[in-house]
């Protein structure tokens, strides 16, 4: 087809595992046409990285492509021999990568990771070399571009990271960059700099951009053109705007319908139920059929091809489904009811405060010099005064750094406070005896990010359940606590089964269910969500919201939610508290907050994120979060503030109430306060 | 980074007293001086006096720690404690049982040690490193696994085997080397080379099965798949990527040993008969001469715990991210 | 009469616990699945074989007795002041023959000269005949033929063995197809073909030769492998309790206590090694000529040292260990299941014993067999430099101690070195494979 840079056919890659041969990517064919964003989307382990590394031939050592053709302006790099290959990759085909911490070499000068790729590719040398490396540090926005050349990655932030390896990307004109999840690692401020970066640069360079992410907020700001990728093939191709009009395939149907937004609040999130099935083996019907609604006997026998919608004339939409193959459409599913849970909500809204944060400081000492003095306080946690609750969820939103995590640790008394005053159904948590405080463990408890991390792994799930119960004497007896463990592992929606086995038998989301099980063995009052589901794919998440949240309807469970995923917040939370530098700077309720942003952090943080229907402008900060050891005088938010005044230097802004409950601090609202009270 | 230095040499002396107590313990307390010499003296059919005797000219007939007939500071400086254990620190080690002053045979000693001790260190480290890159850069190939294969056998062979096998073929059979001996000045090469052959040789094994290791380990970074995506070749990505990271571990980890090249070593010295501070240490313990072990016992921790040391600085200059920060 | 020497009877107890262990992985998929991986690795299988076979001599040479002297029915039972041991019963030909002084391999005559008396008076200055070596030949002519005769005789019925190991290989290939079982079989058939030949040799020669005094060669080698294997596993049995006590608390609890512990391994470790361990074996050495009423037997004085040499090693080198646990336990204790824990108000001792003991057990097993072929080379040295075993055990070190000595006789006395080389290399060389083999099953990442 005229217009395409790299035309990717019928592409399959293996890898070696213990488990045998698995086939990550299976006949996948993808064109990419010059000048554009082409983005794959899929959930982790659908072969979308695999894919993309194939297309570069850097495969770990246990992978091989197993066939097909990369077609690069007509010439194919499978046929390549290693040394022909070379000089395309970097020069013709860049790529970046996830992880800027560990993509750049911790001991070369960020200089020098980029002038190589100028040695390498082009016939500059010397002077020119140098010349060129800053211009490119200057193209991709990094400040003071001479220094920064100097300067080793650890001494620069995962933005300005990210910014360099786009720079040595770009160092010798690619006519195709491949960016494999570039911006999963950053925060949403950040995030939104490098899409924008990479939405510019792609446009001065006439440059195609074959995107890979799991997050369909990012296709919908950066893509024109949209592949979905299930267990190792592509299901759908679809322009963007047809593609988040009405998906096709019901997979990529069902992914829309598993993600939280506030439309959905009260109901159930849509779930795909099972899982990706192992890609070990060999498929006879249709590799979604497990776990599809529609499905019917010929998605059993025979394998779908991916072919162009019937009376689809421009063939710009193919998908991958018998259904749509004879033109009939899954119906897509009704919006489920939301649920009455108003009344109750204003009942609990005067219910008494079940926990409560006063002031609270978490400050480690900086120790430095000959004998270790403490020369300063990194204030983690700087003030905060949090009310939860019983029945409801306050959610503590902010970017990483801010102190959100180590706020509710705190709370929990896993980390010391430094300062303030943390009280749990009017006790002053400060006041007890370390036996006192031991044995009131188990009315507050906390489930935590990474479902890999949080079980013991040489634990049965059997004694995960019961080491709280013991430790809290909860349960007469063995027979007992039995019994009440079956109990847990039905309300966590697990098999009975599932007690005499360990860990690692179990996926990402039954094991945050583990978790939850965990928490709830002990009947807390309070449980610490500390983002939960922010290491689950979106299919997954779905599921453990659904379960939080009916548990906290039958339980009346209050939660202290920490995330920095926005649509989850406005989908499951009651208040929202938005933290920034270890201070709260605006807290209310969730349709005060995110319904109308006042502090200007709170708007640009919303602003950010990428959303899937493109509904808000974005409001782009500045530079990045400043360490919390030496944060900006004055109002901490006043370097990156699109609104600061002169006096947003002088002091920190009081907390100013705002109607209803909502406080926000900012100097903004200190004038208007002093207007309306005079 | 001054100040870092500062620290370090401060955190060292807490550490050079407990050694000093120990060996005082071992040598002091576990068996007493009437002990020893009724050991030296050939055990059972010791007279008292004798013993006396003995101890009177080692000067280990005074109090263990607290003089009480002593007058003033002397309660605490007329003890055994102080003045065998304590003054190591000012490097006062008394005499031998031969009667030599302990302090300047080690100085006359330490220095055939070195002459065999360092290049056995630099050659070894050379040769290990190339080697471990060379199975490296051919991973995952025969002349990679039968490396490996070569390494392990090598480093199941003892020490011993490799000097008695050397000396037998090298001076025996070939008649290359004298079997044994020392000369100064530039006549020491040939007493060295076989003595130094052997000592890279023994080894190559373990070092270069564990720089692989590294090696493999900086290979499998991120960083290095960046290096390939940029279309650098495989020998640049090795040499001016993965090496220049792995060299830190290699280099902040042989750097402790450095100072302890003044001990030399044991077996080679004894075997070949270089007068350095391994064969002294060895024939010392041989002769069960208390004053030259404990001697060597406290230079080797002072040595160690300047190995330490270096070995901080060296972090401090060889990576970014500690000098800078 | 049996004796029960200390070191019997903590060999003994290893075995044991190493018997409840392999129960308590069997039950443990956790324990069971690294196991699993470990012993499906050939070179780990192959390797197993002949640890297995170093194992069972040391075995059978840790049960101590005094054997019954000959008596009338009536009189009360009198013992022999010797201690043997079930192996030396086995070996009763070997041990019982000895020479005067060195004799070759295979040698029917000695290897000094001395002056013989022929039958005719004369007196003649020739290598004598041995006492036992060959003395079976009327002629030495006959000697290469009555060689070759009683090696094909050994060889058939290793071959024969073989088979029967091929034939075990193959049906145990059945049952668990996973397992390398050829590996095993290959390494077992080599171990039988130069065991079926030695064995036939060895009833009328001394395959290995006689050393300074005439012993036989192959007996002592045998009688080393048990202070080999006693160095390499009681001295990790000092080790690892002082190891994972103060590893882990100084992981766990960090502050001060964590001070305290660093403080103690630093300052061990400056010493250099072999000088502490000097040190504390000269002290020992010491105590032990000074109160020889503490020790009935030379047996058992001998034995006493042993067990005192592998007290000083152990404790001379838990720091290793000690780093290492520190180091992880550190890394586990920031783990969410650990805070999870916290949150559920769990002891801080319960949390260890719970948590932090089976997540770093990977890292003391690996470490346990990493250690075990380092002590063996270091037994070899220390025995040289002095400070090793008592000059009465028979160990590697003592062999190559008393051999290395005629290296410079003409012609060379080359066996005794040859065998104690290759004995220890076998034994070494396994055990290093074996290891690695545990290592990757366990932790592929973990470096040492």
């Amino acid at each position: 087809m005229s217009g395409s840079v790299l035309e990717v056919t019928d592409l399959k890659t293996h890898l070696d595992t213990a488990r045998g041969e698995l086939r990550a990517v299976d006949g996948v064919d993808i064109e990419l046409r010059k000048g554009e964003c082409f983005a794959l989307v899929g959930e982790s382990g659908s072969g979308k990285s695999m894919a993309a590394l194939s297309i570069m031939r850097l495969l770990p050592e246990t992978g091989r492509i197993a066939g097909g053709r990369v077609l690069l302006d007509g010439n194919d790099l499978m046929a390549l021999p290693e040394a022909a290959m070379r000089a395309v990759r970097g020069r013709r085909v860049a790529m970046i990568f996830q992880e800027p911490a560990t993509a750049l070499n911790p001991v070369l000068t960020v200089g020098r990771q980029i002038a190589e790729v100028i040695e390498r590719h082009t016939a500059l040398a010397g002077d020119a070399v140098r010349k060129r490396t800053l211009e490119l540090l200057d193209a991709v926005g990094i400040p003071d571009a001479v220094r920064r050349c100097e300067e080793y990655p650890f001494q620069l932030s995962g933005g300005l990271k990210q910014r360099v390896m786009i720079a040595a990307a770009l160092a010798a004109e690619p006519e195709v960059l491949i960016a494999d999840e570039p911006t999963t690692a950053l925060d949403v401020t950040i995030q939104a700099q490098i899409l924008d970066l990479l939405a510019k640069l792609q446009a001065e360079r006439a440059m195609a951009i074959l995107l890979i992410t799991h997050d369909m907020g990012i296709v919908a700001r950066m893509a024109q053109r949209v592949a979905v990728m299930y267990a190792g093939e592509i299901v759908e191709v679809a322009g963007r705007d047809a593609f988040f009009g009405a998906p096709q395939h019901p997979y990529a149907q069902k992914l829309f319908q598993a993600l939280p937004s506030p439309e959905k609040r009260g109901a159930e999130l849509s779930v795909i139920a099972g899982q990706v099935p192992p890609l070990t083996g060999t498929f006879d019907g249709c590799r979604f059929v497990e776990r599809c609604d529609f499905a019917y006997l010929r998605c059993r026998r025979e394998a779908p091809e991916l072919i162009a919608i019937p009376g689809d004339r421009a063939a710009q939409r193919l998908v991958r489904c018998h259904l749509r193959e004879q033109g009939l459409a899954p119906a897509p599913q009704g919006a489920p009811a939301a649920a009455q849970e108003q009344g109750r909500l204003l009942a609990l809204n005067s219910a008494p405060v079940l926990a409560e944060l006063e002031n609270l400081g978490v400050h480690f000492p900086i120790r430095k010099g000959l004998f270790k003095r403490t020369v300063g306080q990194v204030k983690a946690v700087d003030g905060v005064s949090l009310a939860i609750r019983p029945g409801r969820t306050l959610a503590l939103v902010g970017e990483s750094g801010c102190g959100k995590t180590t706020a509710g640790k705190a709370l929990l008394r896993l980390i010391p406070a430094t300062a303030g005053r943390v009280a749990f159904a009017g006790r002053d948590l400060a006041a007890l005896t370390r036996r006192q405080l031991r044995e009131g463990r188990g009315a507050m408890q906390i489930i935590f990010q990474d479902p890999y991390a949080s079980l013991d792994p040489r634990m049965r799930i059997a004694d995960v359940l019961a080491e709280g119960m013991i430790s809290l004497g909860i349960g007469r007896d063995a027979k007992d606590r039995m019994y009440r463990m079956a109990e847990l592992l039905e309300q966590v929606g697990l098999p009975l089964e599932a007690l005499s086995r360990y860990p690692h038998e179990f996926s990402g989301g039954q094991r945050q269910r583990i978790a939850i099980a965990r928490a709830l063995a002990v009947e807390p009052k309070l449980i610490v969500c500390d983002e939960p589901t922010s290491a689950l794919d979106v299919s997954v998440q779905a599921q453990i919201l659904n379960l939080l949240k009916s548990l906290q309807d039958r339980l009346g469970l209050a939660y202290l939610f920490i995330t920095h995923n926005i649509s989850i917040v406005e989908y499951l939370a009651h208040e929202v508290a938005v933290m920034y530098l270890g201070r709260i700077v605006e807290r209310g309720t969730v349709e005060e907050v995110l319904g109308s942003p006042q502090h200007p952090y709170t708007e640009a943080l919303l602003s950010a994120v990428p959303a899937v229907d493109g509904r808000r402008s974005i409001i782009r900060l500045a530079g990045e979060l400043p360490s919390p050891a030496n944060p900006p005088a004055g109002c901490h938010f006043h370097p990156r503030c699109p609104k600061a005044m002169p006096e947003c230097r002088a002091a920190y802004p009081e907390a100013v109430q705002l109607g209803g409950s909502r406080s926000v601090s900012c100097v903004l609202y200190r004038a208007s306060k002093a207007a309306s009270s005079s | 980074m001054f100040a870092y230095v500062v620290r370090r040499v401060l955190y060292a002396v807490p550490i050079l007293i407990g050694v000093n107590l120990i060996t005082f313990a071992l040598f002091f307390v576990v068996n007493t001086p009437d002990d020893m010499a009724r050991m030296q003296l050939g055990a059972r059919r010791v007279t008292p006096e004798a013993v006396e005797k003995w101890k009177a000219e080692r000067g280990y007939d005074l109090p263990l720690v607290w003089n009480a007939a002593a007058q003033g500071t002397g309660k605490a400086t007329r003890t055994i404690f102080f003045q065998k254990s304590v003054r190591l620190f000012v490097f006062d080690f008394g005499y031998s049982e031969d009667k030599r002053d302990i302090a300047a045979e080690i100085k006359a000693r330490m220095w055939p040690s070195l002459a065999l001790a360092l290049p056995v260190f630099l050659v070894g480290l050379a040769v290990c490193i190339s080697f471990a890159l060379l199975m490296a850069f051919f991973r995952a190939t025969y002349l990679d696994f039968w490396g490996v294969v070569l390494c392990v056998a090598m480093m199941s062979i003892s020490t011993l085997f490799y000097i008695i096998g050397g000396q037998y073929v090298a001076s025996k059979v070939w008649h290359l080397v004298p079997i044994s001996g020392y000369a100064g000045g530039l006549d020491a090469a040939k007493f060295l080379a076989l003595p130094v052959l052997i000592g890279v040789i023994s080894g190559i094994g373990a070092s270069s099965r564990w720089y692989r290791t590294l090696f493999l380990e900086e290979m499998g970074k991120d960083y290095v798949r960046t290096a390939r995506a940029k279309g650098l070749a495989e020998s640049v990505v090795l040499f001016r990527h993965v090496l220049k990271n792995a060299l830190i571990p290699i280099l902040t980890g042989v750097v402790v040993v450095i100072p302890l090249l003044f001990l030399g070593s044991l077996l080679s010295e004894s075997f070949f008969g270089i007068p350095g501070l391994g064969s002294y240490t060895i024939d010392a313990i041989q002769a069960q001469d208390f004053a030259v072990v404990r001697s060597m016992v406290f230079i080797g921790s002072v040595l160690y715990i300047a190995g330490l040391i270096l070995t901080d600085i060296s972090y401090t200059l060889v990576d970014p991210r500690i000098r800078l920060e | 009469m049996p004796v029960v020497l200390v070191t019997d009877v903590l060999v003994w107890l290893l075995v044991a616990a190493a018997a409840g262990y392999a129960i308590y992985c069997r039950r443990h998929a956790h324990l069971a699945g690294p196991w699993g991986r470990v012993f499906r690795s050939p070179a780990a299988m192959a390797s197993l074989v002949v640890l297995g076979a170093y194992v069972a001599l040391g075995l059978l040479d840790s049960l101590h007795f005094r054997p019954a002297l000959a008596q009338k029915a009536d009189a009360p039972s009198a013992y022999a002041s010797e201690v043997l041991s079930v192996l030396d019963l086995g070996l009763a030909q070997l041990r019982g023959r000895g020479e005067k002084t060195y004799s070759a391999p295979l040698a029917t005559r000695s290897y000094a000269k001395e002056l013989i008396e022929q039958p005719d008076g004369r007196q003649l200055r020739d290598f004598p005949r041995l006492r036992f070596g060959g003395a079976q030949l009327h002629d030495e002519a006959d000697w290469a033929a009555d060689v070759a005769q009683r090696a094909l005789g050994g060889l058939a019925v290793s071959v024969l063995l073989s088979f029967v190991v091929l034939l075990g290989t193959k049906i145990l290939k059945k049952k668990r197809p996973d397992i390398p079982w050829q590996a095993a079989g290959i390494s077992l058939g080599a171990l039988l073909l130069l065991a079926g030949p030695a064995v036939a040799l060895s009833s009328v020669y001394h395959v290995l030769g006689t050393d300074k005094v005439g012993q036989d060669v192959f007996y002592l080698a045998l009688k080393s492998v048990r202070t080999s294997l006693v160095i390499g596993t009681v001295t990790t049995l000092v080790l690892l309790p002082v190891g994972i006590a103060l590893g882990t608390m100084a992981g766990y609890f960090k502050g001060w206590i964590d001070d305290v512990i660093q403080y103690i391994y630093t300052t061990l470790n400056s010493i250099p090694g072999v000088l502490l361990i000097a040190a504390a074996v000269l002290m020992m050495q010491v105590y032990i000529d000074l109160h020889p009423e503490t020790f009935p037997t030379a047996v058992q004085r001998a034995d006493l040292r042993l067990l005192f040499l592998c007290v000083i090693l152990g404790l001379t080198s838990w720091t290793g260990l000690a780093r290492l646990l520190r180091g992880e336990t550190l890394k586990l204790s920031q783990l969410e299941y650990i805070q999870a824990a916290h949150a559920f108000g769990v002891r801080d001792t319960r949390i260890l014993a719970r948590h932090i003991l089976p997540n770093v057990s990977h890292i003391v097993i690996i470490a346990m067999v990493m250690d075990f072929s380092g002590l063996v080379l270091a037994e070899a040295v220390l025995s040289y430099v002095g400070v090793g075993v008592d000059p009465s055990t028979n160990s590697f070190g003592t062999m190559i101690n008393a051999a290395r000595l005629e290296m410079s006789r003409e012609p060379v006395v080359w066996w005794a070195l040859a065998t104690a080389f290759t004995f220890m290399f076998a034994l070494v060389l396994a055990a290093n494979l074996f290891a690695d083999a545990v290592r990757d099953g366990f932790d592929p990442r973990v470096r040492m």
